[in-house]
């Protein structure tokens, strides 16, 4: 089969193709944030803006439910912040594969950046072809994610004037079972077990921890656990009888 | 006038976190220990959001078949590691939640 020839179409066309299942996913998401938001003390148009000029799925569902607990806005920034930690090695993963493009890229990407599209893009980076236009397939990626987010706003806050307790719906389990569908293809190696087990067993001891940092503790402790898995996988196959490496 | 404050505020933090590293660590080699370990970021993040998603229910420890996540969530999960189809995956999760409460609430 001859590859057809890359195209910045074809790349934008491919991203917005594979996140998909991942917008289906946000869907009930974001209309349960929408209704949510607009009924915990956000105006219509404030839980409108924040999918706007926010967009981060659980720090603002965690910032509604705060607001609607009477939490002070000093606090939900730092939730936020947080909350949102994990995007910061989300990008720290990108940074390479995204060196060559100009700032006028890189802004509107890191904006734009969600667990979602993180994803979906990286493993087009990942892929061995040197197609130059992968930031494209980034770029559709980002904006399917993004229209979805601020249109299914609109729907949820509209809606919430109806609903009563929308949360009781389980309506919020639509991103439960999105992140269960995202993670499960990653585990095809012990290490990756590892670290599996060890940010889930991590994060259920840490779960009475303020302000979600139990999130982050169990994520770096996965990480560590399956950084020394791979470690010690490598030596173990590393054993006499193995051919040596090629240098 | 909060609101304004604290919509204006979240939006600076997020981005805060989410530019600076894309714009400047692709200028710095990161070192390859670095790199090897972002490969464990998104599943171990990914499950420190799950399970105590799932586990907990109005913070309670809840390892039973009353709960309802838990149930849906572990169904979704096989359906996940067979079938690779994240579309069916969501689509059976949503629908083995409903019926688990429909099955729950009727056997009260």
């Amino acid at each position: 089969m001859h590859p057809r020839p890359p195209s910045r179409a074809r790349e934008f066309w491919g991203g917005v193709q594979a996140t998909g299942p991942l917008v289906v996913g946000a869907i009930p998401f974001a209309i349960i944030y929408g209704a949510v938001a607009s009924t915990s003390g956000l105006s219509p148009l404030g839980a409108v803006a924040m999918s706007a000029l926010v967009f981060a799925g659980s720090a603002q569902f965690i910032a509604a439910n705060l607001l609607a607990a009477g939490t002070s806005v000093a606090l939900i920034l730092l939730t936020t912040l947080v909350v949102n930690l994990r995007h910061l090695l989300y990008a720290a993963t990108l940074a390479p594969h995204l060196k060559h493009l100009p700032q006028r890229w890189l802004l509107p990407l890191g904006f734009w950046l969600t667990d979602e599209s993180f994803v979906v893009v990286v493993s087009r980076y990942r892929q061995p072809d040197a197609a130059p236009y992968k930031h494209w397939y980034h770029l559709g990626s980002a904006l399917f994610m993004y229209t979805n987010w601020i249109g299914c706003t609109v729907l949820g806050v509209l809606a919430g004037q109806h609903i009563q307790d929308p949360q009781s719906w389980g309506l919020d389990f639509a991103m439960i079972v999105t992140f269960i569908g995202m993670l499960v293809p990653f585990i095809r190696s012990r290490p990756v077990l590892v670290a599996v087990l060890a940010a889930g067993i991590s994060a259920t001891l840490t779960y009475s921890w303020p302000n979600k940092l139990g999130l982050i503790a169990a994520a770096l402790l996965g990480v560590g656990a399956g950084v020394i898995a791979e470690t010690y996988q490598a030596r173990h196959r590393a054993a006499p009888d193995a051919p040596a490496e090629a240098p | 006038m909060n609101e304004v404050v604290l919509i204006l505020g979240m939006a600076f933090i997020t981005l805060a976190v989410r530019y600076p590293a894309l714009a400047l660590l692709g200028k710095i080699a990161p070192p390859a220990g670095l790199l090897r370990a972002l490969n464990y970021v998104p599943p171990a993040v990914l499950t420190a959001i799950i399970v105590p998603a799932i586990l907990f229910k109005q913070d309670r420890l809840t390892i039973d078949p009353r709960n309802d996540y838990l149930v849906a969530g572990i169904l979704a999960a096989i359906v996940a590691a067979r079938s690779k189809n994240l579309l069916l995956t969501i689509v059976i999760g949503m629908l083995a939640l409903l019926a688990w409460r429909w099955l729950l609430a009727t056997n009260r």
